[in-house]
């Protein structure tokens, strides 16, 4: 069985039964879409909120939420997937640094959270799982067989949505 | 990457300096604070895509303990000292003489390793600051213990805006017996960088 694996601002599409996999997200969000007729699946490992964050060219576009998800969509449609029959689940966007309170860059994983959801409801794709948010880093997998989504964490092993 | 492929070897050579000077002022401390002798090996000053940077602490899911602290002044970057586990928990056997290395996380032991690496990155900045004539000081300080790829992620956010390539100037230290190893990471903010080779007097005329 075929995992793919996903680097941070990557995208990556598999079809059944093949797996899609990211590692290490801390603020940075896993967005997984998924066509369950089709069986495609698709993942974005998204690094910042806006494009209109980068200074210069944007030289990739997996890296801002609101550039990875529509670019995720094209690719899943090149492989027969539909927007319409497409559901989302979204994990990561952790503060992984409590204390450095409210600047900025360093609620950037709420942030990431949010930019991802209003470019799904842009998309008109429904979120129908999320593990987001809280302090620890994740690990996730997506069987693009089942539609799950299995995500580690280190203090609070493994669970499923 | 355009902006990195501007570094000439003695930009390298400079940045090597700094990591060197930093480190060597933080080993001396530490092998003050636990009364063992400190080795270092030569700085790494590397450009790498980000995907990569975790790699020289064992890879993305790698749980590590890291206290982090962003430095600020006129050179603001990104720090991190970086244990894996076995080697904090002999850091914190060594300072509390304890009988056997602590295999639990306690308030205090996160409140030790917290000092500590404060402590460090404090005389890791401060040496820096002396050799270059910058202003730079530590933020509060912050320890995590998660997955190496999720928390130097959070380095790397700031580059992210600008390019998909880190420089990181990391030193490997070790203790005498090898029980206790570890990552000094400095990770300037791209704008740090002429800041910082002029105040050494080295010309560099990449504009970021």
């Amino acid at each position: 069985m075929e995992i793919i694996k996903v680097g941070m601002a990557g995208l990556g599409v598999a079809r059944a039964p093949g797996r899609l996999r990211t590692t290490g997200l801390g603020s940075c969000v896993g967005v997984v879409l998924y066509d369950h007729v089709q069986k495609v699946a698709g993942m974005a490992h998204v690094m910042l909120p806006e494009s209109s964050l980068a200074k210069g060219e944007i030289e990739s576009v997996g890296k801002y939420a609101d550039t990875a998800i529509p670019h995720l969509i094209q690719l899943m449609q090149k492989e027969g997937a539909n927007t319409r029959n497409m559901v989302a689940k979204l994990a990561g966007g952790a503060q992984m640094f409590s204390f450095l309170g409210n600047n900025d860059t360093m609620r950037i994983g709420p942030r990431n959270v949010e930019a991802c959801k209003q470019a799904l409801r842009n998309a008109r794709i429904e979120v129908v799982a999320e593990d987001t948010g809280g302090n620890c880093g994740r690990t996730i997998e997506f069987d693009a067989e089942n539609g799950l989504l299995q995500i580690r964490t280190v203090n609070q092993g493994v669970k499923e949505v | 990457m355009a902006y990195f492929a501007k570094f000439g070897e003695i930009q390298f050579d400079v940045l090597r300096e700094i990591g060197n000077i930093g480190s060597g002022h933080a080993a001396t401390a530490l092998s003050k604070l636990i009364q063992k002798e400190i080795d270092m090996k030569v700085p790494q000053v590397k450009v790498i895509p980000f995907d990569q940077v975790a790699d020289c602490v064992g890879g993305a899911e790698a749980v590590v303990v890291t206290v982090f602290l962003r430095v600020e002044g006129d050179t603001p970057g990104n720090m991190f000292f970086i244990l894996d586990v076995a080697s904090a928990q002999h850091l914190i056997h060594y300072l509390t003489s304890s009988d056997k290395p602590v295999e639990v996380w306690g308030e205090m032991e996160a409140s030790a390793l917290l000092e500590i690496g404060n402590i460090l990155i404090g005389s890791y900045l401060s040496s820096l600051a002396d050799f270059t004539g910058l202003n730079l000081h530590p933020s509060v300080p912050a320890l995590a213990i998660d997955m190496a790829g999720a928390i130097l992620s959070y380095g790397l956010i700031a580059l992210g805006r600008a390019g998909d390539f880190a420089l990181t100037i990391d030193t490997v230290f070790l203790e005498g017996n090898d029980h206790v190893r570890g990552n000094f990471f400095l990770i300037p903010d791209p704008e740090s960088l002429p800041i910082l080779f002029r105040s050494l007097g080295v010309p560099f005329d990449g504009d970021y």
